[in-house]
């Protein structure tokens, strides 16, 4: 019934032990086109399950029409749209060909994606570049400004970290970052300042060996400096690159995906492999910039989720006190409740990740969907909120949860699947 | 107009400074306001918020901007005092509360290891699920959820017996341990007088009377309402009254209950003549004429705390305890308005002023059966308004006025009225403020059958005592100056009820006769759980309603709260495939 497992708890834990054995390098950065196959076409990568244009924040749509300005597909943004309206361009979810983006997630083939290869399943996944803040296409914006720095993560950016992971040679390792980062007080989705920083102490002396402008080196440590959630991106690359090895193996009621696309939330358990329950998204609360509140937030984006599905996130809210308070207005006791609460609907904990606030705890291993239908805890997710219209940005950064209907719908899928139950 | 500060070299983190913001922004005076390190990327939100100025140009990464938009310039100063002190005081002042709460059962028993009783009051299908899992950990139960059905109640029951536990309910709505009133319950003072009772109201009513005359209660077992059933066989009454009998501290041991099945009773009887200790016990709606050795019967609920109060403090025992105490009140009544109706929140007390009215009218045997009624008859009628007919949907008239006073309407309508009685009870779980939720309701009533020429008296016991939640004297005073004749006990006002109409209850007296049952030879030895329930505060695990938190924290007993959800949200189709993916 459940393949070569008997029951489904030995299904789940074959498909956690796959994630604690996961080992993923951080090994290069390509041109997006070289590595996806699709995106070699008037192709678009976005965040979550399928979405349809017309079902696209906002936000999202003018992350496509920023695409389209720095692909040279259109030359201005009303051409641009109007393009992307009479459907000349084909979507895909990123998690369709072994690829995660945050927020509104698009991506096209000559942006610069980092390359997580995961030597324990021997299978790779790929990411974009995190931007830093302010306009970023991520959040909708494709002024000149992110155009321009578009161009030069393609043109600089992108070439110089490849080069110096050749120099490196074997990759970084990406389990040692994080496990590093963690007792440092991050939790890899609100707060990457301590693996963004070992990350720039680990590449800076292979940067410094490649034959690069000396100002294109300059510019280049400067930014990965400046870019605090720099490291998110490698860890969204790289929990991907786990996930999907974990989810070989189709037996078993272990979330292996969650992801948002502004419009619908969408979910994958293991037992039903590539297929996605979705419920409507929620709305992130927070905290908001001033001049911002709860009204203006758009609904929640990214695939940045698959860090939560991991483990990581707001699952290990304990992790990182210093945003706690996202939470609420709470303090360490809360930020306990939560990782406590998270470890409701989860396993094991995952000992590769262990977590000084937490007693040495190791972060939440394997979100068992049954466990969330069980008991109604919904998932947490850190995010960033962006505002509901495209381009003004971030403004500001809270919690969401995930839609316990999701989680409903797969399980009902999986007992009907396994012939328990007739379907309704 | 904007006003700009930079201070330098002053690192905060940037959710702390986005709290700060928050906190700011709420200052009288202040339009908007910003505080943010001096970041490029920060300086870029101030221009998109318009709150960009010069001054912030030369602005560090390391630098705090402090941007404030206000028409009034002297309150800056306030801001910046204000901006220090959060900044020099950021520890979280979280409002630590008395107890834990948690989501699981295992949790529960993490937060609190020594808890010996759990108080479940989940809706009621779940209740019989959740009691086990109490009883699997070793926990005493008392359930305060209905809808039991009664093959849960006995098989939890058995099974709690031979673990040595006790389950007090289903339907239990009163219980004291040492001292710690659960649900629904008074706050009543400690002493040797142990009650147990198969009535959450009549325990209250017992209870609070016990503490008015002076002396002290023990513990106040509820066994649930259907534990004399035959069914049930009293199953936690016998093990109840076993663990009274063990219990150093309780001298006089009380048991209240509407008649058991003939065998139940016979056991339960020949279980009282056996205890050492004297026992007053109460059937209500029987008509003792003796007490037999050392097992007193009483008429009322007043006597019941009458007797055990005399026997605890070894005064003398009255022939009779049930006299008229007060003056009856003039009354100025139409030839037609000759009847009494009882409108009630405690379904005990109803039952008992049924009772008294029946047998003042000579009415016999009466039929209760018409849901809700506890008497129809002569166009007297008493309505236990807490009954399943009144409150589906609705809130307990314990808890909400707004029955009540539907029904003070349509009595008051009827041209036979004279007399409304009711109860207001007192205590944990109880409103807050009855008597005055009442009021505007029994003063429009006044009002009107004024207007009419007609005078609707209004006769009220209030069920308390002077450490209730609620203050009992100022309760009283409240109904009294709207003209509401209260007495001291749910007797008294009937009785008084009754004899504003004329009609007199007759009072038959007692004497001591020897015993007609023998004592057996009982096996008295409980079980440590239960010696340990009788002697220490109890550590609860609270399943359900928060609010009985409140009682056991005021009152020196331990909690943590278990904040219960239904298994899939109560889903039955969730449930089953839950049930089938193990």
């Amino acid at each position: 019934m459940y393949g070569q497992f008997k029951t489904i708890d030995e299904a789940n834990r074959a498909v956690i032990d796959k994630v604690v054995s996961g080992a993923p390098f951080l090994t290069d950065v390509v041109p997006a086109k070289s590595v996806i196959e699709e995106l070699n076409g008037k192709v678009l990568l976005h965040a979550g399950p399928p979405i349809k244009w017309e079902n696209m924040t906002s936000p999202m749509q003018g992350s496509c029409i920023g695409a389209a300005l720095f692909e040279g597909w259109a030359t201005n943004a009303d051409d641009a749209r109007a393009m992307l309206e009479n459907g000349e361009v084909e979507f895909i979810p990123c998690h369709h060909v072994n690829a995660v983006g945050p927020m509104g997630g698009i991506t096209s083939g000559s942006m610069p994606v980092l390359v997580a290869e995961n030597r324990d399943g021997g299978n790779r996944a790929y990411c974009t570049m995190n931007e830093g803040i302010g306009a970023v296409l991520r959040f909708g914006a494709y002024s000149e400004e992110v155009i321009n720095r578009l161009n030069w993560f393609r043109d600089v950016l992108g070439p110089t970290l490849s080069k110096a992971l050749h120099i490196k040679g074997d990759g970084l390792n990406v389990n040692v970052m994080m496990a590093r980062a963690i007792t440092m007080g991050d939790e890899f989705h609100q707060r990457n300042i301590a693996g963004s920083l070992i990350f720039l102490k680990d590449i800076v002396p292979f940067i410094l060996q490649t034959d690069v402008d000396e100002k294109d080196k300059q510019d280049v440590i400067q930014f990965l400096a400046d870019t605090d959630q720099y490291f998110l991106n490698i860890a969204m690359a790289s929990t991907k690159a786990v996930m999907d090895s974990a989810r070989q193996i189709q037996h078993g009621t272990v979330v292996t995906a969650m992801c948002r696309n502004g419009y619908e939330f969408g979910i994958r358990i293991a037992g039903m492999g590539d297929q996605w329950f979705t419920a409507p998204v929620n709305t992130p609360q927070g905290l908001f910039f001033t001049g911002y509140d709860q009204d203006m937030a758009c609904k929640d984006m990214g695939d940045s989720a698959i860090t939560e599905t991991f483990g990581v996130g707001g699952m290990a809210m304990i992790a990182a006190p210093g945003v706690t308070r996202f939470v609420g207005a709470g303090g360490m006791d809360d930020a306990v409740n939560t990782s406590n609460d998270m470890m409701d609907i989860c396993i094991d904990h995952n000992p590769n990740f262990s977590i000084p606030t937490w007693d040495f705890k190791g972060s939440c291993l394997g979100i068992d969907a049954r466990k969330v239908v069980e008991t109604g805890i919904e998932p947490v997710i850190n995010t960033g909120i962006a505002h509901k219209e495209a381009g003004v940005g971030q403004i500001g950064a809270g919690t969401v949860r995930a839609p316990l209907a999701a989680f409903e719908k797969a399980i009902d899928a999986y007992a009907v699947k396994l012939g328990l139950i007739e379907a309704e | 107009m904007l006003y700009t500060i930079v201070k330098q070299n002053s690192y905060q983190d940037s959710v702390n400074l986005m709290l700060l913001t928050n906190k700011i922004s709420t200052m009288e005076g202040i339009t908007k306001v910003q505080i943010m390190m001096g970041t490029p990327a920060n300086k870029d939100i101030l221009k998109a918020a318009d709150l960009y100025t010069e001054e912030l140009d030369n602005a560090a990464s390391n630098d705090m901007c402090i941007v404030v938009d206000t028409e009034q310039e002297e309150k800056i100063e306030e801001v910046l005092e204000e901006i220090d002190n959060y900044l020099s005081n950021q520890a979280i002042s979280a409002g630590k509360e008395a107890f834990e709460t948690v989501n699981s059962w295992d949790k529960a028993v993490n937060a609190l290891p020594d808890a010996n009783i759990a108080v479940i009051s989940t809706p009621g299908q779940y209740a019989a699920e959740e009691a086990e899992k109490a009883l699997d950990r070793d926990m005493h139960v008392m359930i305060f959820s209905d809808n039991v059905t009664i093959e849960d109640e006995r098989r939890i029951k058995e099974k709690a017996h031979e673990k040595g536990l006790l389950v007090m309910g289903p339907d239990a709505g009163t219980v004291i341990v040492s001292g710690v009133p659960l649900a629904f319950a008074n706050v009543v003072k400690t002493g040797k007088i142990g009650v147990i009772g198969a009535s959450g109201t009549g325990i209250q009513e017992v209870t609070t009377e016990i503490d008015r005359l002076g002396a002290g209660v023990s513990h106040a077992i509820g066994t649930g309402g259907r534990d004399l059933a035959d069914k049930i066989g009293a199953i936690t009454m016998l093990d109840g009254l076993k663990a009274l009998a063990q219990h150093n501290q309780t001298e006089v041991i009380t048991l209240i209950s509407k008649p058991p099945a003939k065998e139940v009773r016979d056991e339960v009887v020949q279980l009282l003549h056996s205890i050492s200790k004297p026992v007053v016990a109460i059937f209500l709606g029987e008509e003792p004429h003796n007490h037999e050795g050392n097992v007193y019967y009483a008429n009322t609920l007043e006597e019941t705390a009458a007797l055990a109060v005399d026997l605890v403090k070894g005064n003398e025992i009255k022939s009779n305890y049930n006299h008229l105490e007060d003056e009856v009140p003039a009354v100025d009544l139409k030839p037609e308005q000759k009847t009494i109706k009882g409108l009630y929140s405690g379904g005990t007390l109803g039952y008992e002023a049924a009772t008294l009215i029946s047998r003042g009218l000579n009415l016999g045997e009466t039929d209760h059966d018409q849901a809700g009624y506890l008497l129809n008859a002569d166009g007297f009628e008493i309505i236990d308004l807490g009954d399943d007919i009144y409150t589906q949907g609705k809130p307990h008239p314990m808890i909400d006025p707004d029955t009540r006073i539907q029904f003070f309407q349509k009595a008051a309508q009827d041209e036979s009225t004279a007399v409304i009685l009711f109860d207001v009870v007192l205590g944990y779980g109880a409103h807050e403020d009855m008597a005055g939720a009442l009021l505007p309701g029994i003063e429009k009533i006044q009002n009107e059958t004024k207007a009419n020429g007609r005078n609707v008296y209004f006769v009220a016991t209030v069920c308390g005592t002077d450490q209730d939640p609620q203050d009992i004297d100022e309760q009283k005073a409240k109904l009294e100056k709207a003209g509401v004749i209260i007495r001291e006990s749910n007797n008294q006002a009937t009785l008084t009820a009754l004899a504003m109409l004329g009609i007199q209850v007759e009072e038959g007296t007692k004497e001591i006769v020897p015993a007609t049952v023998e004592a057996a030879n009982v096996d008295f030895t409980v079980s440590e759980a239960i010696e340990k329930l009788m002697n220490e505060k109890p550590s609860v695990v609270n399943v359900g309603l928060k609010s009985f938190t409140n009682s056991v924290t005021a009152n020196g007993g331990r909690v943590v709260q278990y904040d219960w959800r239904p298994v899939a949200g109560g889903n039955p189709r969730l449930r089953k495939i839950l049930s089938l993916l193990k």
